[in-house]
């Protein structure tokens, strides 16, 4: 008996969550008119000289932007890539195994790195990659000469990529792992039945199994495309890999923060925001019509 | 299922497994064997995943560090507090939500403006503007207000309501229980696993937070842990400005590999210790939240 007074206290009910909301959300969303002004912090939103489109001109001009455009491209879309196809092969394999003990701690071992901040995995991962570290240890044994992984620009990228991998391919498998628990295991008998050997039935059933989820995933991952990692670079880049590592993100924060140019960081940040909400709403659209997934 | 008698990709997919698990935790282990071992072997590079002259003198200079114990109180407290306030938002927010529009006329005007509450943002220097023009600089409460809502818990509570049969409600409802009352007896208790599973998303959001204490908190005994390990260590690598080896390794023996190396397992143990019910946890959120149509 559903009583129409219950309305007033689902009002109720949400306006602690909307107010925060308001308060942190909204309020930063209309902050954006900085973008258009000169701002001083001295002087305030409201005293500031308007500048129109002076920092987005501003923000084309400038020398960096374009490498920081194509690193952050570059660098999301590996770690898209990358980031799907080795959990699919991973839990392919695990799939194959029968010894559930076995499973379960190569599970509960993969599983870990996805819980620890970039603060600690960087912290770990500039200790392995040091000159005295255990890779160049390595790198030295086989005869090579020492490498100076996290200030050279040809291997930051790598390292990123490497890295992101690390911490979430584990992770990753188990929406893979659960596609592949719902495939009919009847499939799997009549394919046998009919002589079908094991790498047959990967390609015939498991592979098709799992191509919906595949598709779903890489039509959410439009909206990453330009969300290259900003806590993993933060913690692991340095001046002399800007030329390959720095992205949107960090040039936001060096900018505004570091250098406080709130002006110009207000504007590059808002134009990332907005081609970001597009993507994002474009992919659970296309996610929507085509998968016919939805998160609410 | 029914298997080739292939034995031998048997073993090389076990072979391969095992080599992957391992290099997974090969990074943790060599840290963990650094950390216990003495300063020569540690800065020059010997030891691998044993230690070497065993020692405890990194963790014993740990117990005398202060500012360590500061930090890792400023943690515990942000998590408490930070998953306290999550937690309440999160249920009053899902259970409204769950309501069909017919219900709760309105349901789906508060739903459209949590999700671009969710997919667009001001940007970095509006937000740390907010913050900073409300006075919560240096203040616990800027760590656990901002991020108060948690919409994608909200949401994936909201989706595990909607499961729980209308029967349960509609008989509370008759004997006289009214929203309040019905969240607090019937929807809470029978949503245990799911509230599990969105409290230690947060718990641990909180505990690994670091850019926000960095921001927003300028003196050194507010910088929840993270912050602490992020200034005093990674900061050392983020201004080398030098690709000249030997002044890359001054810097890098400035910042002292063995006391970082313990550091930074001290701080992997709280989700070390809550680290099953992490994976019994997240995998099924995960998949609750994943595969819902």
């Amino acid at each position: 008996m559903n009583n129409r007074s219950f309305i007033r206290h689902y009002h109720a009910m949400l306006l602690p969550g909307i107010a925060f909301l308001l308060v942190f959300s909204v309020i930063p969303m209309l902050g954006i008119v900085i973008a258009f002004q000169d701002y001083q912090p001295t002087l305030g939103i409201f005293r500031s000289d308007w500048v129109g489109w002076e920092n987005f001109q501003y923000m084309f001009d400038l020398p960096d932007s374009r490498t920081i455009f194509i690193n952050t491209l570059s660098i999301a879309s590996l770690k898209i890539v990358v980031g799907m196809a080795v959990p699919f092969v991973f839990a392919l394999m695990l799939h194959e195994v029968m010894n559930m003990k076995f499973k379960r701690f190569v599970q509960t071992i993969v599983y870990l790195p996805h819980f620890m901040s970039w603060v600690i995995l960087s912290g770990i991962l500039i200790n392995l990659l040091s000159l005295e570290g255990i890779v160049n240890q390595f790198v030295q044994w086989f005869g090579g000469h020492e490498i100076m992984f996290l200030q050279s620009n040809s291997w930051f990228r790598v390292i990123l990529v490497a890295s992101d991998v690390w911490k979430e391919f584990g992770f990753n498998t188990i929406i893979y792992i659960a596609a592949l628990t719902s495939i009919n295991t009847n499939l799997y008998e009549a394919a046998a039945i009919d002589g079908a050997n094991r790498f047959q039935r990967l390609l015939h059933i498991t592979i098709p199994g799992l191509l919906p989820t595949i598709i779903l995933l890489a039509t959410l991952s439009l909206g990453n495309v330009l969300n290259a990692g900003f806590e993993q670079i933060l913690n692991l880049y340095n001046p002399v890999v800007y030329q390959s590592g720095d992205i949107i993100d960090t040039y936001v924060y060096r900018a505004g923060l570091l250098e406080i140019q709130y002006g110009l960081a207000t504007a590059v940040g808002l134009l990332k925001s907005i081609v970001s909400f597009l993507l994002i709403a474009v992919s659970y659209m296309l996610a929507a019509r085509f998968a016919n997934y939805r998160i609410f | 299922m029914i298997r080739g008698s292939s034995r031998s990709v048997d073993w090389t997919i076990y072979l391969i497994l095992s080599l992957i698990a391992f290099f997974s935790m090969a990074p943790i282990l060599n840290t963990l064997a650094i950390s216990f071992s003495g300063k020569i072997p540690a800065m020059s590079g010997q030891v691998y995943f044993w230690p070497v002259e065993f020692n405890l003198s990194a963790y014993e200079s740990i117990i005398r560090d202060r500012n360590f114990f500061i930090s890792f109180g400023v943690s515990i407290e942000r998590v408490l507090l930070g998953g306290a306030i999550n937690f309440v938002i999160t249920v009053l927010m899902a259970y409204p939500l769950s309501k069909s529009a017919k219900l709760f006329p309105g349901r789906n005007v508060y739903m459209w403006f949590v999700i671009f509450c969710m997919l667009f943002n001001g940007g970095l220097i509006p937000w740390y503007m907010t913050i900073y023009s409300l006075g919560l600089l240096d203040s616990i409460w800027a760590l656990v207000l901002p991020t108060a809502v948690p919409v994608f818990n909200v949401i994936l509570l909201m989706n595990f309501f909607k499961g729980i049969p209308k029967e349960l409600e509609e008989a509370a409802n008759m004997d006289g229980a009214g929203p309040w009352r019905t969240l607090a007896v019937i929807f809470v208790p029978i949503s245990l696993p799911a509230l599990a599973t969105v409290t230690l998303f947060s718990i641990v959001g909180h505990w690994n937070a670091f850019f926000d204490g960095m921001i927003l908190m300028q003196h050194k005994e507010n910088w929840p842990l993270q912050t602490y390990i992020q200034q005093l260590i990674i900061s050392v690598n983020s201004i080398m400005n030098t690709t000249d080896p030997e002044e890359i390794k001054r810097l890098t023996n400035m910042s002292s590999q063995l006391l970082n190396s313990a550091k930074v397992m001290v701080s992997m143990v709280p989700i070390l210790l809550i680290y099953p019910f992490l994976q019994k946890y997240f995998v099924s959120g995960i998949v609750l939240g994943a595969v819902k149509e």
